[in-house]
């Protein structure tokens, strides 16, 4: 019967950590063996998680597949959906369905590439994954330089691996923002794109952004004022869905289903589409 | 090629009734629709049905799962796909390439499950049009040919005839149950008269719509047409186009508490709908201009260029006569495509 592509396979929620006020970043597994993924992923795919009688949505799946004992999703409390997980306990049973999308290219594309990820915000979710693929498997990539800002230092997500695993690794520099100055901060403090354009850098290098719309806007126009092609940007979106397999309809974008076709795109596909995003 | 008098049709049902359910244009309180026969209901093959027959294949209304939650514990309940045969008898050509355009979706990588199921179950005997149905009628528009419809089965009603013709294996099956019934022809006054619907069809009203610029190569184009801006204007977003549209295929998923459990079940939406695509942060057609050249776009640009040139309208002219403001697709290719001679 699991060859239909809609009923999902149950998981359980193991820990549940609070990132910021309003992310909370969720542990499943399995249910029937209470170990393990639900399924096998790539960096940048999604998945449909639901509690029945609740809801049925899509997130990123923000643990990377070098991860095999569970999945981690990294979710903002925004909707009904969201707010029933952000008050459950433990234990909870949810069921999940995937994966979904295409993922970053990290086998091909991205492959021996100097990177730069620009995230802001809950956008940093889908990001980790790909992060963290990268630094299981070093050797298969270039310069990692990690842009990530948020409103205030208490709504950075991930704070605690990006101090002890990211800021340690090996040729990774991490490069943190808040909107407005804090006490206890001693960092930079500004908007991502204005410290994307401080940061200045080098335009051989191939950008993954995530984060809000109109932070995406500004950072292109900062890339595009460093020399970089849009050829060179990568980003993944978010549209409402419902089937995640291309055909109830919801996140068709001209001749692409989200769903199916991405999240992920490049800026010069994104270009080639009806701008209805 | 097998003929029996139409006056002896209702033994023709009755016999294919004795092994599978059969479903045909039946009309009730005034209104034509597909139903299922019964000894004594009104078949009424000559009218154009009010719903198209997609809902055999695709209910508006379907269950996918149930769950049985208890504390914090899920427990998913398979659904039971439909196994039963059933004969769905005199489907216009119109609505039977719309069979092709929905097994696009639904059987391209990964199967929907629940309606390749009810694919394997159906026989079609579809009815070839030896005139328009009505004035609405442009298939041809789409290069359907509306005395040849695809099928299982072809079958044509010309005087007090109608004619069988089988066309696959479940057709041959169908016809070899109910060969004692009809006698041997070659069909032979067929041909004059399928030339006549055709050149029928040639006269109507919309049959001179032209599609030159409705594919993926002009997509941005068409997407960017300024006309979107008055066409859209009367449109109420009712969504009646789409649920008698037999190609619209966007669905909802829901789960309803049944009191016993959670059912999760799909029905028809509507691109029209303003919360279609709304999320928790908003949605990206805000506007109802919007909606609407998303409808249209998908139908004339987006599916024909992700299905070699196949347009995801078949011109059965249900839209043109329901639609209440009186807005519907002929009126947009009339407006965004070619001018024909």
């Amino acid at each position: 019967m699991n060859n239909n592509a809609l009923i999902p396979t149950i998981g359980v929620v193991t820990s549940i950590r609070r990132d910021t006020p309003d992310v909370k970043t969720f542990t499943v597994v399995r249910a029937d063996t209470g170990t393990g993924v639900c399924f096998k992923h790539m960096p940048g795919q999604c998945a449909m998680l639901s509690i029945p009688g609740v809801g049925e949505a899509m997130f990123s799946i923000t643990s990377s597949p070098t991860c095999t004992d569970h999945m981690e999703f990294s979710i903002k409390k925004c909707g009904c959906l969201t707010s029933w997980l952000h008050q459950m306990d433990v234990g909870q049973q949810v069921t999940v369905r995937g994966p979904y999308g295409n993922g970053f290219p990290v086998t091909t594309e991205l492959k021996g590439k100097d990177l730069v990820f620009i995230a802001g915000g809950i956008g940093l979710a889908p990001l980790r994954s790909v992060i963290e693929y990268m630094l299981a498997n070093r050797a298969d990539y270039g310069h990692i330089d990690i842009v990530y800002g948020s409103r205030s230092k208490e709504d950075l997500v991930d704070i605690d691996i990006i101090r002890d695993v990211w800021m340690k690794a090996p040729d990774v520099d991490v490069h943190l923002t808040i909107d407005r100055p804090q006490d206890d901060w001693d960092g930079h403090v500004g908007f991502v794109p204005a410290y994307v354009t401080e940061l200045g850098f080098d335009p051989n290098k191939t950008v993954l952004v995530c984060g809000p719309p109109i932070m995406i806007k500004f950072t292109l126009q900062s890339l595009g004022e460093l020399g970089f092609e849009k050829t060179q940007v990568y980003t993944t979106m978010e549209l409402r869905m419902k089937c995640g397999v291309g055909k109830c309809g919801r996140c068709n974008i001209g001749t692409k289903y989200v769903c199916k076709d991405g999240p992920v795109f490049r800026f010069d596909q994104l270009d080639e589409l009806p701008d209805e995003y | 090629m097998l003929k029996l008098k139409t006056a002896n049709a209702d033994a023709l049902y009755s016999r294919i009734s004795d092994s599978a359910k059969l479903y045909l244009p039946v009309k009730r309180a005034g209104q034509v629709n597909y139903d299922l026969w019964e000894s004594g209901c009104e078949v009424t093959l000559g009218e154009m049905t009010v719903k198209s027959p997609k809902d055999l294949f695709f209910p508006q209304s379907e269950d996918l799962m149930a769950f049985r939650v208890s504390g914090k514990s899920i427990e998913i309940e398979n659904p039971e796909l439909p196994t039963e045969p059933f004969v769905l008898f005199g489907v216009r050509a119109c609505d039977a390439r719309s069979f092709d355009v929905l097994d696009r979706v639904f059987l391209s990588d990964p199967v929907d499950s629940y309606y390749e199921a009810r694919r394997n179950c159906g026989t079609v005997v579809s009815l070839g049009c030896l005139e328009p149905l009505r004035e609405t009628c442009f298939c041809s528009v789409f290069g359907i040919d509306l005395a040849e419809p695809e099928g299982d089965v072809q079958a044509w009603v010309l005087g007090d005839e109608m004619y069988l013709s089988a066309k696959t294996e479940k057709g041959e099956k169908l016809l070899a149950a109910v060969k004692d019934l009809c006698e041997e022809t070659d069909g032979a006054p067929l041909a004059a008269a399928k030339d006549e619907a055709r050149a029928k069809m040639a006269k109507n009203p919309l049959a001179d719509l032209d599609l030159t610029g409705f594919d993926g190569e002009h997509m941005m184009e068409k997407f960017n047409a300024p006309e979107w801006k008055d066409l859209y204007q009367a449109c109420l977003g009712c969504g009646t186009c789409t649920f008698v549209c037999p190609t619209c295929q966007c669905y909802d998923i829901r789960d309803f508490d049944t009191g016993h459990g959670i059912q999760r079940y799909r029905c028809w939406d509507s691109c029209m709908y303003s919360d279609f695509t709304m999320m928790a942060a908003g949605t990206n057609r805000k506007t109802q201009m919007e909606r609407f050249r998303q409808r249209f776009m998908h139908k004339l640009v987006y599916f024909p260029a992700n299905n070699e040139g196949m347009y995801s309208c078949v011109g059965c002219g249900r839209c043109v006569s329901k639609c209440p403001m009186h807005l519907h697709i002929a009126k947009v290719i009339r407006t965004l495509g070619g001018k024909k001679q």
